[in-house]
């Protein structure tokens, strides 16, 4: 995936859509206080100099679904671990809430059901049902839509087709108006995501720490 | 073999002394086990609450994952190891003063293990799934990931019970044989199988004397790799001042330390509640305040390389946890920590003329205090201030974990008190000069 900073709006449209693809629970005031809100994908805004003349950067931070991930070791379970397509996946039937990995995320990324899920009337009657509803007690976090990939590719099969580049769209890229994130195969040269990530305007997010990230955001080099 | 004081009285009295407190027991006995028990049964109801309403009820949040419950697992852990190594390295020194030392500092350690033991359990977000970490067969073959610390963990912890019960019941036996006509049948019963049909031979000595050596080499090594393990659990992350190539060895002599400590106050205690002035004398906390004015000394020297190189190294996200320690919110912590743990043992045990019984009580007391706000301050910190300083958090307790914190150290005095009613404190066989340690 690749996020175009210099186009992100902070709009927070892709954390809206990750809430509604995903089932995320909504937190209650007091629990969003305590630090304990659930956005798989979340906007930092960074402030560059002194009031009034202020700049506000974006960066929306997601799991970097990394190469190196330092929670996969971690997890005495194996609830989260290495796919054979390099994606990060977390198992929720298998966790036992140790919080290790998320304790090892640099990016903090990771969220814990800290009560079963609650959803304000009548949210729960617009649950995704490609998407399991996690109970108290794992820990969680964003699958880059995994289930939009397996249907992605079994439309695919299906249709005897190759799957064409960008035809595969988690909710946060799907729905970003500025068309600020662009979601594809790493793995094939040609498409327009390894493109980004291999063009002079590509950074990672904490790069030095080894984690080979696979999120690449562009910005205009300083 | 050196003489000391209990030597020079007759067998006879050291058996009636030792063995009194097993039959005796005052309304102040039992007032105190209940209250404790009392303190017990509300932090298992703290836990009820928990494991029915989800891990919300604690005061953990996102980043700071890790509060008491693993704070309070490093501390028992860490108190775990005054028993077993101490009674070690006394044992394989053959210094003739642990004698009377050496059971209640092996008790400490089974204890502290079972109690400690029980926090990563609690800590869990879905506790009663914890077997998933124990390697054992099933039709999935799933298997535990080898890779984490945390399965280390469970090993080490596994194998550290395992080998400081052994420890604790060897030299038990031959008193254990000495009970076996206990004029009460029930208890007449339990001593006679514990003491597996000793019957005092040459061989049986002999056997015994190198069971306990060998035991004593080994715990030794375990004693060590456990604590080291333990630290791992925060040194093979990559957080801000967890990835330290130090927190092995600091880890292990805080734990010594914090042992050291809780030892001679358990002594303290059962000193006066038992009436052993005859047999704990000023030499024995005389020797042991020395051994916790060393390891004081010796966790200064820790503490100040872990924060030197820190502080010297000035790497953005290591500072932030650094400042946030050393003058942020934790800062009143750490200071505390530095008085408890440095000044005033160095103070009190330092100046000879200061050093007594009370003011190694004090010590204990204020080392013990120390040792456990050092692993809030390395636990805490570090988890509220991560690399993306745009997730930072607070951490503020709830009741619960008060409550099931203060249950552990209730469990701990129910634990002892009922095990000085079952067992004597004091190995009585090892007043006694018998063929073996003769020669």
């Amino acid at each position: 995936m690749s996020i175009d900073l210099d186009r992100c709006t902070g709009c927070e449209a892709c954390v809206v859509a990750c809430h509604a693809e995903n089932n995320l629970p909504v937190s209650s005031p007091d629990q969003a206080e305590k630090g304990r809100t659930a956005h798989w994908i979340r906007v930092d805004r960074y402030y560059e100099g002194e009031f009034p003349d202020v700049k506000v950067k974006y960066r929306p931070v997601l799991c970097q679904q990394c190469d190196n991930a330092p929670c996969e070791p971690v997890c005495p379970t194996y609830a989260t671990y290495h796919n054979a397509e390099g994606l990060n996946v977390q198992v929720y039937n298998r966790c036992v809430g140790t919080f290790y990995c998320a304790n090892n995320c640099p990016y903090s990324v990771r969220f814990f059901n800290w009560f079963a899920p609650e959803w304000p009337e009548p949210l729960q009657l617009q649950h995704n049902p490609d998407v399991a509803i996690r109970p108290a007690g794992v820990m969680e976090k964003c699958t880059f839509c995994v289930q939009r990939i397996q249907r992605g590719k079994r439309d695919a099969v299906v249709e005897n087709r190759p799957l064409a580049d960008g035809e595969i769209q988690p909710a946060c890229v799907q729905s970003c108006p500025a068309e600020a994130m662009v979601f594809g195969d790493l793995n094939d040269p040609e498409s327009r995501v390894s493109k980004l990530a291999g063009s002079g305007r590509s950074t990672q997010l904490l790069g030095e720490l080894g984690t080979k990230p696979k999120v690449f955001y562009l910005e205009r080099a300083k | 073999m050196a003489a000391s004081v209990p030597e020079l009285l007759p067998y006879a009295k050291i058996r009636e002394d030792l063995f009194r407190p097993l039959s005796s027991g005052s309304s102040r006995y039992w007032i105190t086990v209940f209250a404790a028990l009392a303190v017990v049964v509300l932090g298992m109801a703290a836990w009820g609450i928990q494991v029915r309403d989800g891990m919300g009820v604690t005061g953990l949040n996102r980043p700071v994952f890790w509060g008491f419950y693993i704070v309070d697992f490093v501390f028992w852990i860490g108190i775990s190891h005054a028993g077993t190594l101490i009674s070690a390295i006394l044992r394989l020194t053959d210094a003739a003063w642990r004698k009377p030392v050496t059971r209640a500092a092996e008790a400490i350690t089974v204890f502290c293990l079972m109690i400690g033991g029980m926090f990563p359990i609690i800590h869990l977000g879905r506790s009663w799934l914890f077997f998933w970490l124990i390697p054992y067969p099933n039709p999935r073959m799933l298997w535990p990931n080898f890779r984490s610390p945390l399965l280390w963990d469970l090993v080490a912890i596994l194998t550290y019970v395992t080998g400081s019960v052994i420890y604790l019941y060897l030299p038990l036996i031959p008193d254990m044989a000495q009970l076996a006509e206990h004029n009460v049948p029930w208890r007449r019963k339990l001593y006679r199988i514990l003491s597996l049909g000793w019957t005092g031979s040459d061989r049986e000595w002999h056997a015994l004397e190198r069971a306990m050596k060998l035991m004593a080499c080994i715990i030794l090594a375990v004693a060590v790799s456990v604590h080291t393990v333990v630290s791992w659990d925060f040194a093979m992350s990559i957080a801000p001042m967890w990835h330290s190539t130090i927190f092995g060895p600091y880890f292990v002599s805080g734990a010594i330390f914090s042992g050291i400590a809780a030892l001679l106050l358990v002594l303290g205690i059962l000193r006066r509640a038992l009436g052993l002035e005859l047999y704990l004398t000023k030499h024995h906390f005389d020797n042991l305040s020395k051994l916790l004015l060393l390891m004081s000394l010796l966790w200064f020297y820790f503490t100040f390389a872990e924060y030197q190189t820190v502080w010297y190294g000035n790497e953005p996200s290591e500072m932030a946890v650094f400042a946030s320690r050393i003058r942020g919110l934790y800062a009143p912590y750490f200071w505390i920590m530095v008085v408890c743990n440095f000044v005033v043992p160095f103070v009190l045990l330092g100046i000879r003329k200061l050093r007594t019984i009370s003011t190694a009580m004090i010590s204990s007391v204020c080392v013990i205090i120390g040792m456990w706000l050092e692993r809030y301050i390395i636990v805490v910190p570090t988890l509220g201030n991560p690399r993306m300083n745009t997730a930072s958090g607070v951490y503020t307790a709830t009741w619960i974990e008060f409550a099931i914190t203060a249950a552990t150290f209730a469990g701990m005095i129910v634990l002892y008190l009922l095990f000085s009613k079952l067992f004597p404190i004091i190995a009585v066989w090892e007043f006694k000069p018998h063929a073996v340690e003769e020669d």
